[in-house]
């Protein structure tokens, strides 16, 4: 058995999630198409975010949608690279500013 | 209910017709003709579905361009859709213009725009002017690097010394009336996005970076034929995109996909009911011979359209022609 827990055709049921919760479905891909959609920023702001919050979630789903949405929409690969490092410059700096708790423990406890 | 012996292999397209009550997909007239004119070409690019290149001969002789110039007589048909290949590289074409132009046709010509920077070739650009002739530059790409790597380096470069020029003559300009379009397919196994997102990018990014004019931008789903397919296949991407394709059918662009208005003539002068059947040499099923020789407009108007799975090439989303999407995004 290696079936992994995460397959590519899993991305097909994503209109399913609503499923067991279809009024709640409902209203979250409402909320998600509106969230989505060119509004003040463009699809295509809106898509480089997306992406570089899928790849800091970790989410293969959202990294597979959004990298052919780029695609699409004639993002270059360099623009999007510069997204994902957005990404990762925050969860380094979130990283290093949670430290913050650990240096104020230590200077506290040292003597 | 749909015949399943008139379906290709799985016949997934005709029965998604079929679950919308389209099948058979029938002509509703013909009001344009697409003419390709000759298969060689100055570039070879990797998405080419015409497998068109320097070293293809084909091309339409004179006895079949006098035949698609009579049948273009047809007062229903006003839109004469010229391709190839390189139509610019067909010995004929200042006559064909000159014979269609006296018909009062509206004209298109389907240009890779580098060919009109080549000797022999320039003057061409003055005529298309001058005949008022509408033109559609194939630009996969607003910037260089995937432009290139579809049609080769330094392809873009020249793309951009050419809209310079027709801009300067007047193309792609306000009030000219000489109109320039563009066209954009995905440079690689992805569906392009909405026609209108692209067509502010392209035009942001001409415009500011390269003060370059053109009046409207298609996009076009690129259709698994031809060289395409096989770089579908040759980079494991055939199944993804056909099955990208299938999830993206929609029913409500049947009613305006082109091959319902059009016949495509191939150089030989077999007629299509489009471009891409062409490639896959799947002949019209008007219940007259398919060639142009035989034009009967009245059995040609109402035949029945060959379909086959590269069909949803054109369903996809927005859905997709020559001339870019069907429906409004």
């Amino acid at each position: 058995m290696n079936q992994p827990y995460y397959e590519p055709s899993d991305l097909e049921d994503f209109p399913n999630i609503g499923e067991y919760a279809p009024a709640a479905g409902e209203k979250f891909f409402d909320y998600y198409n509106a969230a989505t959609s060119a509004g003040k920023l463009t699809e295509r702001e809106k898509s480089l975010i997306a992406l570089a919050v899928a790849t800091v979630r970790h989410c293969p789903y959202c990294i597979d949608a959004f990298t052919n949405k780029c695609l699409s929409l004639g993002v270059d690969n360099d623009e999007m690279m510069e997204a994902v490092h957005v990404g990762a410059a925050m969860v380094a700096g979130d990283t290093l500013a949670h430290a913050t708790q650990m240096r104020k423990i230590i200077k506290k406890k040292e003597m | 209910m749909v015949e399943c012996n008139k379906f290709d292999i799985d016949g997934a397209f005709a029965v998604q017709l079929g679950k919308c009550g389209d099948y058979p997909l029938k002509a509703t007239g013909i009001d344009t003709l697409q003419m390709n004119i000759t298969r060689r070409c100055n570039l070879t690019c990797k998405h080419c579905h015409v497998n068109a290149g320097p070293d293809r001969a084909e091309k339409m002789s004179q006895e079949i361009l006098s035949r698609c110039i009579k049948a273009a007589e047809h007062p229903s048909i006003q839109t004469i859709d010229i391709t190839g290949g390189a139509p610019e590289i067909h010995p004929d074409i200042e006559m064909l213009i000159n014979e269609m132009e006296a018909l009062g046709k509206r004209i298109l010509v389907r240009s890779n725009l580098v060919i009109l920077l080549e000797p022999g070739y320039r003057h061409l650009m003055g005529l298309f002017a001058d005949k008022k002739v509408e033109l559609i530059g194939s630009l996969p790409d607003y910037r260089s690097q995937r432009s290139d790597r579809q049609r080769g380096n330094g392809v873009h470069a020249r793309i951009m010394e050419a809209m310079k020029e027709l801009n300067h003559i007047g193309y792609g300009v306000d009030g000219t009336g000489l109109i320039l379009n563009l066209m954009h397919n995905p440079a690689g196994a992805y569906l392009p996005a909405c026609q209108f997102a692209l067509e502010s990018e392209y035009r942001r990014v001409l415009h500011q970076e390269q003060n370059l004019f053109f009046n409207e931008l298609f996009c076009l789903v690129n259709c698994p034929v031809g060289r395409y397919l096989e770089y579908l296949k040759n980079s494991g991407n055939f199944h993804d995109y056909m099955q990208t394709l299938n999830k993206a059918f929609n029913s409500k662009t049947t009613g305006f996909v082109m091959c319902r208005k059009t016949v495509s003539v191939g150089w030989d002068g077999r007629l299509f009911d489009c471009d891409f059947n062409q490639v896959e040499n799947i002949t019209v099923n008007s219940g007259s011979p398919a060639h142009i020789s035989d034009f009967e407009f009245d059995l040609l108007s109402k035949r029945e359209i060959e379909v086959r799975n590269h069909c949803f090439a054109c369903t996809a989303g927005a859905g997709s022609s020559c001339c870019g999407t069907l429906i409004a995004d």
